[in-house]
C-alpha cells in the first residue's frame, strides 16, 4: 500500500467519520436526554438530501440551497416531533421503535410519489468539483475537504454549545436528571424541541453531504443510520465526545477494512469492531454517568 | 417455595382461555387447502404458507420480546442463516461439489431432514455468540446492537459471490424430506403447519416451565429475580438461542417454499416487520403472533393490489396501532369475548 493511498483513504476515512457524527450527534443526544430511541433519523438524512437537490435544480445557488434544505429538515424534524413523537418518551422502547417503524415506511413512500424511484442528481458547483494537491502527489476533491472542514466546524461548535453555554447546560441538566431539571425551572419540554430538531437538521446536512458522493435514493437513510447507531452505542448513548470519537474511528476503520480485507470481512469489521468494545465495555468508551 | 409464589403470581398475566383462541386459529389453518381446492385457488396455500413461515419466526421472537421483555431486531438475521442453510447445501449437493475438502469431508444435500435442522442449528450457534455480547447491555443498546448484527449479517451474505451475491441464490436442486417431494404445494403446507403446531406446543410448556417462569421474572423485575438466586444472563442466552433457533428453522422453510434465497430477506426491515407482527398479534400469549402474521401479510397483499404505494396507508396504519390497539389483536379478542359474556349473561 503506497504513501499515497495511505494519506487518501486516511481523509476519506476522517471525511465518512465526520457525517456519521452529524448524523450520531441528532440520535445520541434525542437518546441520552429523552430516553427516545428513533429509527425515523435516517429519514431526516433522507429528507435533507431530497430537498437539497430539488433547491439546487431550482435556485442554481449550492450554497443558498444547503441553507434553506437544513432549516427546513429542521423544521421537518420539529413538525414530527409535535405532532407524533411527543406521546412516545413517556411509552416504552418497544412502542418507540414501532411507531418509528411506521414513519419510516410513510416518509420513504412520501419521498418515492413525490420525487420517483430513480436516484435524483446533485450537480456540484464549479468551485467544488475539482481536486486540489494537498501534499506532494496527493490530489483529493474539493468536495470531501468541504465535507471534512464544515463537519469539523460543526462538531466543534457543537461541542461548544453543549459544554459551554447556557443552552447547552439546559441540555446537559435534562440528560442528568430530568425531574430535577424541570423542578429547577428549565423548560424541559421546550429543550427536548430544540434538541430534536437540531439533531434533525444535522442529519439533514449530513445526507446533503453524501448527495454528490452516494445517490440521492429513498431508502439512502436506513444503511447510514445502522452505522450511526453504532457509532453511539460504542461512543456511550448520550455522549457527545463518545459520538464523535467513535464516528471518526468507524469512519477510518470502515475505509481500510474496505480497502484491505477481503469483501465478506471488510464489510462486517466494524461490526466485530463493535461487538469487541461492547464486550470489553458493555456501556460504551464514554458512558454518561447518571 | 419463593419461586412457587413468583409463578403464582406471574400466572395471572396469561390469560386461561388461551386454547380456545389457538384452537381457531389451527382450525381455520388446516382448513386452508380444502377452501382452495373448492375456490379453485391454488394462490391462497401459497400465501398460507408464507403466513405459517413468517409465524413460526414471529413466534420465536416472541419468546424473547413478549416474555423476556428484550427488543430484538435481528430475527431477519436468524432467518437468513436458515434460509441460507438450506440452499448453499441444495446448491454444492448439486454441483458435486464438497462443501468443505478434507481433511473434514462435507457433502452438499437436498434432504429438508438434515438441512432444516442444521439451518435452525447454525442459527443457534450464532444467537450464543451475538447474545453474548448483547445481553451483556439491555434497553437502547440491546435494541441498537441486535440492529448491527442483523446487518452484518447482511452484509455478509451480500459479499459472498459465490452464493449470488446481492442477487441471492436459486435452489436448483429438488429438495425432499427424506425422499418425500415438498414441491408439491399441499404436504408441504401441512408440513409448515405440523411445524408450527409442534413449537407452539412446546413453546406453551417452555413459558409455564421453569425455565420459562424465571425468564419472564426476569423481564418483569431483573433485580428482584436476581435477588431470588435467577443468574440473568444464562435464562436470557438460552431463550435467545432458542428464539434464534426457531427463526433460522422458519428461514429454511421459507427457502423451500420459494425455492430461492436473497439478502433482502434478511434486511433489518424485515426484522421490524417481525416485531409488528408480533406487537399486532399481542405479546402476552404463545399464539398471538400467528395471528400477527396472517392479519400482517394479508394486509400487505391486499394494500398492495390496490395501489403501488402501499408502504403508505400500511406504515399509517402501523403508526395508528401503537397509538390506540396497546395490547394487539389478542386484546381485540379479549374485549370481544369479555362483551359477549356479558351480553348473554
Amino acid at each position: 500500500m503506497s504513501y499515497t493511498l495511505i494519506v487518501e483513504q486516511l481523509l476519506n476515512g476522517v471525511q465518512f467519520g465526520v457525517m456519521l457524527f452529524l448524523m450520531s450527534a441528532g440520535l445520541t443526544l434525542v437518546f441520552g436526554i429523552m430516553n427516545f430511541i428513533n429509527l425515523a433519523h435516517g429519514s431526516l438524512y433522507m429528507a435533507g438530501a431530497f430537498i437539497a437537490a430539488s433547491l439546487i435544480s431550482v435556485t442554481g445557488s449550492f450554497f443558498l440551497s444547503v441553507l434553506i434544505a437544513v432549516a427546513v429538515t429542521g423544521a421537518l424534524g420539529m413538525a414530527m416531533e409535535i405532532a407524533i413523537l411527543r406521546p412516545f418518551y413517556a411509552r416504552t422502547h418497544l412502542d418507540q421503535v414501532l411507531v418509528t417503524f411506521g414513519l419510516i415506511l410513510v416518509l420513504n413512500e412520501i419521498t418515492r410519489l413525490l420525487w420517483g424511484p430513480i436516484p435524483v442528481p446533485m450537480p456540484l458547483p464549479a468551485y467544488l468539483a475539482g481536486s486540489v494537491e494537498l501534499f506532494v502527489g496527493v490530489r483529493y476533491p474539493i468536495f470531501r475537504l468541504a465535507i471534512l472542514l464544515v463537519g469539523a466546524v460543526v462538531a466543534v461548535g457543537l461541542y461548544l454549545a453543549v459544554v459551554h453555554t447556557r443552552a447547552g447546560m439546559w441540555v446537559r441538566a435534562g440528560a442528568a436528571n430530568r425531574p430535577m431539571a424541570s423542578a429547577l425551572g428549565v423548560d424541559v419540554q421546550f429543550v427536548f424541541l430544540m434538541v430534536f430538531a437540531v439533531g434533525a437538521a444535522l442529519a439533514g446536512l449530513a445526507g446533503i453531504m453524501a448527495g454528490p458522493i452516494f445517490a440521492v435514493q429513498v431508502g439512502m437513510g436506513e444503511p447510514i443510520l445502522i452505522l450511526a447507531f453504532v457509532v453511539t452505542v460504542i461512543g456511550g448513548i448520550g455522549s457527545i465526545r463518545g459520538a464523535f470519537l467513535a464516528a471518526l474511528l468507524i469512519g477510518i476503520v470502515d475505509t481500510f477494512g474496505r480497502v484491505l480485507l477481503p469483501p465478506a470481512l471488510g464489510s462486517m469489521v466494524i461490526f466485530i469492531l463493535m461487538a469487541a468494545i461492547l464486550a470489553w465495555r458493555p456501556s460504551g468508551l464514554f458512558p454518561l454517568q447518571s | 417455595m419463593s419461586l412457587l409464589d413468583l409463578s403464582t403470581g406471574l400466572r395471572t398475566r396469561r390469560f386461561g382461555a388461551h386454547t380456545a383462541p389457538l384452537l381457531v386459529l389451527i382450525g381455520l389453518l388446516v382448513l386452508v387447502p380444502p377452501v382452495a381446492n373448492f375456490l379453485d385457488d391454488p394462490f391462497l396455500i401459497k400465501v398460507f404458507t408464507r403466513v405459517i413461515v413468517f409465524g413460526i419466526a414471529a413466534v420465536g421472537l416472541n419468546l424473547i420480546l413478549g416474555f423476556g421483555d428484550l427488543i430484538s431486531l435481528m430475527q431477519a438475521g436468524f432467518f437468513g442463516i436458515g434460509a441460507y442453510t438450506v440452499a448453499i447445501l441444495a446448491y454444492h449437493e448439486v454441483n458435486v461439489e464438497p462443501l468443505l475438502g478434507w481433511p473434514l469431508t462435507l457433502t452438499g444435500t437436498t434432504n429438508l431432514a438434515i438441512s432444516l435442522p442444521l439451518g435452525a442449528l447454525v442459527a443457534a450457534v450464532f444467537a450464543a455468540l451475538a447474545g453474548l455480547v448483547c445481553l451483556r447491555t439491555s434497553g437502547a443498546y440491546f435494541i441498537m446492537i441486535t440492529l448491527a448484527f442483523n446487518q452484518m449479517l447482511y452484509y455478509f451474505f451480500v459479499a459472498l459471490q459465490k452464493y449470488g451475491g446481492e442477487d441471492g441464490l436459486q435452489i436448483l436442486g429438488n429438495l425432499h424430506l427424506v425422499g418425500f417431494d415438498v414441491a408439491k404445494r399441499v404436504p408441504f403446507y401441512y408440513l409448515c403447519l405440523i411445524i408450527l403446531v409442534v413449537i407452539l406446543v412446546l413453546l406453551d410448556r417452555l413459558v409455564e416451565s421453569r425455565f420459562g417462569m424465571a425468564v419472564r421474572a426476569l423481564a418483569q423485575n431483573e433485580r428482584r429475580a436476581v435477588a431470588l438466586g435467577i443468574p440473568p444472563l444464562r435464562y436470557k442466552l438460552l431463550a435467545f438461542v432458542i428464539s434464534g433457533a426457531i427463526g433460522g428453522l422458519a428461514g429454511g422453510l421459507l427457502a423451500t417454499s420459494q425455492q430461492f434465497v436473497s439478502p433482502a430477506d434478511m434486511a433489518w426491515v424485515r426484522s421490524g416487520e417481525l416485531v409488528a407482527m408480533v406487537v399486532l398479534g399481542g405479546l402476552a400469549t404463545v399464539w398471538g403472533p400467528v395471528a400477527g402474521a396472517a392479519v400482517f401479510l394479508i394486509l400487505e397483499l391486499v394494500l398492495s393490489s390496490f395501489t403501488i404505494s402501499w408502504q403508505l396507508p400500511f406504515g399509517l396504519l402501523i403508526i395508528a396501532m401503537i397509538m390506540f390497539l396497546r395490547g394487539g389483536l389478542a386484546d381485540l379478542w379479549l374485549f370481544v369475548m369479555r362483551h359477549l359474556r356479558t351480553g348473554a349473561g
